[in-house]
């Protein structure tokens, strides 16, 4: 009897367990940051993406997800040995991350010969989506220069600005924002009169700040600490005051507002989220996401919540192999997202979506430092109003392209 | 360049360089004593702008927030020679090892309190203000900040030419093996220097904050500085450092503006020159 009893309980065992591998299971691997100076944007992108799961069961299309999170600590050559590990190691079916641009590159061909779908929540780099573009990257974000078209049409024909200096961070994500806004406010009968490179380990900005000289704005781009010092002394040396300043969404990025006092108040900005959007989802999402973390969502919450979404649109009705990659990847790349925090968005043929894009500009409600939208730009497209093939013809965004027009040095 | 940027320019550069006095005489000391480069030493300034921001946070007033960064730098330096650098003793490339060490200790450290967001730190509410002079706009916490920095490096001068501590330290600097003979106590003397030198980083850094705020990265941003200093003005020479302070503030502010292309280098050129050429630095002597 025990004997059988046994022999029932194996085979009961060995049916359920059966049973269990066959229900269809997603695994996706994150490539955040977890440790040194950058972790706060991990946690934050960590944060979004999770909150998705959460707020959907761990089900994304109705499957069940496991998620293996891994740290890259924001240097290329981890991102690239980690995604190897998710790759091959733990076989994952798809990539989400990593965050920073110089890590998505890093990983970008590795990811294109594992055959391994990419869903990159943050990487802004312009040729991701252009001129590297593979078919195995999809984008939940932007790209660089599609954030700062539209607010460099907004500075010319809105604002009706003439001449405008430029300062930013030394690095490609400064050059990609400065020449996208270069571009079109030049294509807009404005000129940039300099481009003020500041370096990444700067700790006073007084020096490239006094080189602004005699302009109608100010366009800068900084991010986390840089953002805050730059806005600071830009203030303190009694700039604010006398040159308006446009900006590139990070540099009033949601999650250093409450740090920056009432240096940014005025500021005005472009970005493809902020929580004052105005739709019920991104109520919904702001309200829930501020009741679990305490703070109000940004760029990285928004990125993680985002790629989420668009795996979840793209795998809802789904009746391939989710063990066949290439499957997965062409939902991925079919997915068109009606209705979301970041209003609707579709993906063009380069995987990369087609959005809404916000002009934005600082103000204090509540006591609180906010986004407000001034303006829509809707359904921008990564190359704003050119037609591709002769955008691609143009090198990428540099420190020296598009170059200075004017000889005001 | 007109008169109005001039002034800007000048008056940034000894601002920036009175803080980068503040920073690098802790750095002096400690080398000048016990012959380590403390790698920790923007680490301890890092830790000095955290407890700053904090202590100005929770209501303290300015002039406590100071001493509260110093003294958890001083505690911590002082815990760390006593407890690790003197297991090392005499091995200099481990005792520089350990300094690497403690960086990394204290930069994870103040990540896992203060997590990865900058703080903001707020000048006293009497120097939120910009002055007008001779034309130009200028903080006038800066200002203030040289006044500080000049008045410091006046305190540690008296304390080192005219007190008894002093001249221990001073003796331990020309010749240790004889100062120890004489009776002086090497670990307390090493503790002492040590827990002043980082003193001093913790104070630098709470006065920094208002311009630099805190963040995490600050630490690995600020030593390079702080090496410059000293290797242009003699290593372990206080006075070298003072010059040297002045010369690296100067380049510092104005080097970007004369030459934008080198803005990365500009500040290491002259102390490449400066090892080729003198490598004993400007004030310094010439190697034992």
């Amino acid at each position: 009897m025990l004997r059988r009893l046994g022999l029932v309980a194996c085979a009961l065992t060995l049916w359920l367990g059966l049973a269990y591998a066959d229900e269809p299971k997603l695994k996706i691997g994150l490539l955040t940051i977890q440790s040194g100076p950058y972790s706060a944007i991990g946690e934050q992108l960590e944060h979004g993406f999770r909150y998705y799961l959460e707020q959907n069961g761990q089900k994304l299309g109705g499957f069940n997800v496991d998620v293996v999170a891994l740290d890259t600590g924001a240097s290329p050559a981890m991102a690239k040995s980690k995604a190897e590990e998710l790759v091959q190691r733990e076989r994952v079916q798809i990539v989400v991350g990593p965050i920073a641009s110089t890590e998505a590159l890093a990983i970008h061909d590795y990811m294109r010969d594992a055959q391994t779908p990419l869903v990159s929540p943050s990487a802004l780099a312009e040729d991701l989506t252009q001129r590297k573009a593979s078919p195995w990257f999809v984008r939940a974000t932007s790209a660089t220069g599609q954030l700062s078209h539209p607010l460099a049409d907004y500075a010319a024909n809105t604002l009706k600005y003439r001449k405008i200096a430029a300062i930013a961070s030394d690095f490609a994500y400064g050059y990609e924002i400065v020449g996208g806004f270069q571009r079109v406010f030049e294509d807009n009968g404005g000129v940039i009169t300099k481009k003020i490179w500041v370096p990444l380990n700067a700790t006073d900005y007084s020096s490239y700040i006094s080189q602004i000289g005699d302009v109608d704005a100010v366009y800068a781009s900084f991010s986390g600490p840089a953002a805050q010092n730059f806005l600071r002394q830009y203030v303190e040396f009694g700039y604010k005051d006398r040159v308006p300043l446009l900006a590139s969404h990070s540099t009033v990025d949601e999650s250093l507002l409450p740090e920056m006092g009432d240096d940014p108040i005025g500021v005005i900005s472009s970005g493809h989220y902020s929580p004052t959007i105005d739709n019920p989802e991104n109520k919904e999402f702001v309200r829930g996401y501020r009741e679990r973390y305490k703070v109000a969502p940004g760029f990285y919450s928004a990125g993680g919540y985002m790629a989420a979404m668009l795996i979840d649109t793209a795998l809802t009705g789904f009746k391939g192999d989710l063990a066949d990659k290439a499957q997965l990847m062409q939902a991925l790349r079919a997915a068109n997202i009606a209705r979301s925090p970041r209003g609707a968005i579709t993906l063009d043929e380069f995987g990369n979506p087609v959005c809404d894009v916000e002009v934005r500009k600082v103000e204090r409600k509540d006591g609180v430092l906010q986004n407000t939208i001034i303006k829509t730009y809707p359904q921008v497209s990564q190359f704003w109003t050119y037609p591709p093939k002769k955008f691609l013809a143009d090198p990428v965004y540099s420190r020296d392209f598009p170059p200075l027009r004017s000889g005001d040095k | 360049m007109n008169q109005q940027l001039a002034i800007t320019y000048l008056l940034g550069s000894v601002t920036y360089g009175g803080l980068l006095f503040l920073l690098t005489s802790g750095f002096c000391l400690i080398f000048g004593i016990m012959r380590v480069p403390n790698l920790a030493h923007g680490s301890l300034f890092m830790l000095g702008a955290y407890v700053g921001v904090a202590a100005l946070r929770s209501g303290a007033p300015f002039a406590v927030a100071l001493l509260a960064a110093g003294g958890a730098a001083a505690a911590l330096g002082a815990i760390f020679e006593a407890a690790v650098l003197r297991r090392v003793a005499g091995d200099e490339m481990r005792q520089v090892l350990a300094t690497i060490g403690l960086a990394f200790v204290v930069g994870d450290g103040i990540l896992a309190v203060w997590g990865g967001n900058p703080y903001r730190a707020q000048a006293p509410l009497a120097l939120r203000k910009s002055l007008q002079l001779f034309g130009a706009v200028f903080p006038a916490y800066r200002v203030a900040v040289l006044a500080i920095a000049v008045v410091s490096a006046a305190l540690l001068w008296l304390l080192i030419e005219r007190t008894r501590m002093g001249a221990r330290l001073r003796a331990g600097v020309d010749d240790l093996e004889m100062t120890r003979a004489l009776g002086v106590s090497a670990p307390a003397l090493f503790t002492s220097a040590f827990a002043l030198g980082s003193f001093l980083a913790g104070v630098a850094g709470a006065l920094a904050a208002p311009i630099v705020s805190a963040y995490p990265g600050l630490d690995f941003d600020i030593l390079p500085l702080a090496l410059v200093v000293v290797i242009l003005g003699g290593m372990g020479s206080l006075a070298g450092a003072f010059v040297a302070s002045f010369v690296v503030g100067g380049l510092y502010i104005v080097g970007p503006v004369l030459l934008p292309e080198l803005s990365y280098v500009i500040l290491f050129l002259p102390m490449a020159i400066t090892m080729a050429l003198r490598p004993q630095g400007i004030l310094g002597r010439s190697a034992r």
